[in-house]
């Protein structure tokens, strides 16, 4: 192949490709390619649905059904940063929705929403099992615990 | 050659987030400057429980714990009690009662009073490495199992032993397997329903991460009893590291003959497969947990039929949860007799409850069935956090429901827990003091479960939200008492008529809190007032111009910018801003924010 032709290659695609092709004959292929497919886009973008409909013969319409139902999959992209703010008991009863509304205020935007420059998204989950360290938040899978509202611009200003 | 010293780091999710993993890079790099790498051994291990003061710590050969250790406290551990073989006072756990420093586990009143099965390597075992395992009679299980006995046997030495499924309803577990094993059919399934969703449980996230092959011998023995020969783990994404140590556990499995074909040369095969959930709290139920390993939509579906006779890709299936499966090897070990010793007439052994919330210890506690409430929340617990009253303890998840003070004597078993209005579910014990709002509480749960209702049943699906509303309502100080009625009849009716447990359990929170904290409601909505000064609706904060020295240190703590002033004179909190977090009142030295 010549090199111009493998330039017009998306690499991201032929790592899909594989995905496909180990699946394709798994019961119940589905769910593991959505989650890996996420992976290496960072969200589900609707060509990549459509490429997975054909790639595993199943229709389109059942696939947006399952990545409508469960949290995991997003067909928006999101922030350089995820926050996840833990709002289980624990969390909530030591002062986590605080936490939350602090955040909130500071980026001026709601659960679920990425902020304008595209810095940060916020998502509210139900438990991260870090109760001990209640409440607690995680930026990009990196947990910080024991949260007073006070510390939130501190700890978001090292984020980029 | 004397045997190695271990020193046993906590690298469980909880104290992995306090930073245990750059405590053990700096151990491991001391122990090297210090030239101890023949003598000593560092094991980075499960949860060991006591996440309120992790990252901890233990020196194995003489049992001492060591508490909210630091990278910069490593140094002095090691050359005073590695090498010196005295203890570190100052990072030794202090007894909440005597204050004064206690040297070794078993004298810590947190473990002290545990009676330890399923979490008995947790903690201190090596995770990553099945030798670990073996040498503490890890396997010896299954060998019995597929040695000397019939899977007829097996079901009724479960039977015997009186296990109850730990995922929260409390099915006998050997009566399941026997309804699996006398369905028809030659291809079968087991599962374990590691989909822990509970806000507040993590007992399943701690044994697979501390002590998967437990998890994986018990479905072993299980799949041998049934005659499946295919298992899945269905576990949430939310925890990476359990689902990677399961995964290594699994390969080393393989290679050491344990799964596979032709186990232990007995002609029984199985394979075992990892599924990551994808975030639904639904599909802890069974059948949406079915659909969901299918790659549908984990919505439940009218049973019967049961998963015992059409469950996964309609093949007679048997789902038992984490805890559960774990409980098997001890069983088959030991016997059943010396099994049914522990618990209640009848809510046998001993169940994993996750302590949190306003409690001094925080952590995973594991006591025989029929302990009270007020032994685990004040002997082990250690009592409510920084002196003040304890008001009600959570239990059951959203399933379950708030007790009162005066409920702290109900034993924990399934049937006790059930007559007063909450249920063991997942085991997740959350206390609460007199500074959280039961309604506020009530409404929180509901924020959970109409968030998570699949949406199939109606009731689920519209009468959640229709609660949820006027919960939110009351919150604000705009109820109507007849308020109070209405929630109840749309409880009534949504359990009901729910399809599943989601449905059939999500009012339990509000009908419990109704039952024991009707005062609260009253106050919310004939005095429009909050007790536990929590709902911010019905808050407002103001200085009082005489205390104020105008140090400005509320306005210097403040999260946003509502409070204005200049120094040395009274500051003003700017209503309209404030969202009523109370770092003001705490921060102030002059008791000069009013709170009303």
């Amino acid at each position: 192949m010549c090199t111009e032709c493998e330039d017009l290659i998306d690499p991201k695609l032929i790592t899909l490709d594989k995905v496909i092709t180990q699946y394709q004959h798994h019961k119940g292929p589905l769910i593991p390619v959505l989650q890996q497919a996420q992976e290496v886009y960072g969200y589900l973008p609707t060509h990549v649905l459509q490429h997975i409909s054909k790639g595993l013969r199943i229709p389109l319409a059942r696939i947006y059904g399952v990545v409508t139902f469960y949290a995991q999959f997003r067909l928006v992209p999101s922030g350089r940063n995820v926050i996840n703010v833990c709002l289980g008991t624990a969390c909530h009863v030591r002062g986590g929705a605080k936490v939350l509304e602090t955040i909130e205020k500071e980026l001026k935007i709601k659960d679920g929403a990425t902020t304008e420059d595209r810095r940060f998204t916020l998502e509210v989950v139900a438990c991260i099992g870090a109760c001990g360290l209640a409440p607690v938040i995680s930026i990009n899978n990196e947990v910080h615990g024991r949260l007073l509202p006070e510390q939130i611009a501190g700890i978001l200003a090292e984020y980029e | 050659m004397a045997e190695k010293q271990r020193i046993l780091v906590c690298a469980g999710t909880g104290c992995a987030s306090s930073g245990a993993n750059k405590l053990i890079s700096t151990l491991e790099a001391e122990i090297k400057l210090q030239g101890l790498e023949e003598s000593v051994s560092i094991v980075g291990t499960g949860c060991q429980g006591f996440c309120e003061k992790g990252p901890t710590l233990v020196i194995e050969q003489h049992q001492v714990l060591y508490t909210s250790v630091t990278p910069d406290d490593i140094a002095e551990i090691v050359a005073t009690d590695i090498i010196k073989g005295e203890r570190v006072e100052r990072l030794l756990f202090i007894d909440e009662v005597t204050k004064k420093p206690v040297s070794t586990l078993s004298e810590i009143r947190f473990f002290a009073k545990q009676h330890r099965i399923v979490l008995q390597n947790c903690g201190i075992i090596d995770p990553q490495k099945i030798e670990e395992y073996t040498a503490r009679d890890g396997y010896s299980a299954l060998q019995k199992s597929l040695k000397d006995m019939s899977p007829d046997e097996v079901v009724e030495e479960v039977k015997k032993s009186g296990l109850r499924g730990r995922g929260g309803a409390g099915f006998p577990t050997g009566l399941k397997w026997g309804f699996c094993r006398g369905a028809a059919g030659e291809k079968k399934y087991v599962i374990c329903n590691a989909d822990e969703g509970d806000p507040g449980a993590f007992m399943d996230r701690s044994v697979l991460e501390g002590d998967p092959h437990s998890v994986i011998e018990g479905m072993l023995i299980g799949a041998y009893a049934i005659g499946a020969n295919e298992g899945y783990v269905y576990c949430r994404a939310e925890y990476p590291m359990a689902i990677k140590h399961l995964e290594i556990a699994i390969k080393q499995a393989e290679k050491a003959g344990y799964l596979g074909d032709n186990i232990l040369d007995s002609g029984f095969n199985f394979k075992l497969n990892v599924f990551a959930g994808a975030g639904a709290f639904v599909c802890g139920e069974e059948t949406a947990l079915m659909a969901s390993i299918e790659g549908k939509r984990g919505m439940p579906r009218v049973r019967p039929p049961f998963p015992a006779v059409s469950g996964l890709w309609g093949k007679p299936t048997n789902i038992n949860n984490v805890e559960t499966w774990s409980n098997i090897p001890h069983i088959l070990r030991n016997g059943s007799e010396w099994y049914a010793q522990m618990g209640t007439e009848k809510s046998k052994g001993t169940k994993i409850f996750a302590l949190t919330g306003k409690v001094n210890n925080t952590g995973l506690v594991e006591v025989p069935m029929g302990t009270t409430l007020r032994e685990i929340i004040f002997d082990i617990g250690g009592g409510v956090q920084n002196g003040k009253t304890f008001k009600a303890v959570q239990i059951g998840g959203p399933s379950g429901g708030c007790m009162p003070e005066e409920m702290l004597d109900t034993p924990v078993d399934y049937d006790s827990l059930a007559q007063a209005g909450a249920m063991v579910g997942s085991g997740g014990l959350v206390i609460m003091d007199e500074t959280t709002c039961m309604v506020d509480i009530a409404r929180f749960f509901l924020s959970f479960t109409t968030k998570e209702s699949c949406g199939k049943c109606t009731p689920c699906r519209e009468g959640t939200k229709r609660m949820y509303e006027i919960l939110d309502r009351i919150t604000k100080g705009e109820g109507k008492i007849e308020d109070i009625d209405t929630l109840e009849y749309l409880a009534l009716t949504i359990k009901e008529t729910s399809l599943c447990g989601l449905g059939q359990t999500a009012p339990n929170p509000i009908l419990a809190t109704i039952k024991y904290f009707r005062h609260e409601f009253e106050a919310h909505i004939l005095d429009h007032k909050c007790p536990a000064h929590a709902c911010s609706a019905l808050l407002s904060y103001s200085i009082d111009k005489e205390k104020c020295k105008g140090c400005g240190l509320c306005a210097k703590n403040c999260p946003t910018t509502c409070i204005t002033g200049e120094k040395k004179k009274p500051y003003v909190i700017k209503e309209d801003d404030c969202i009523k977090c109370g770092t003001c009142v705490d921060k102030c030295k002059f008791d000069a924010v009013i709170r009303a």
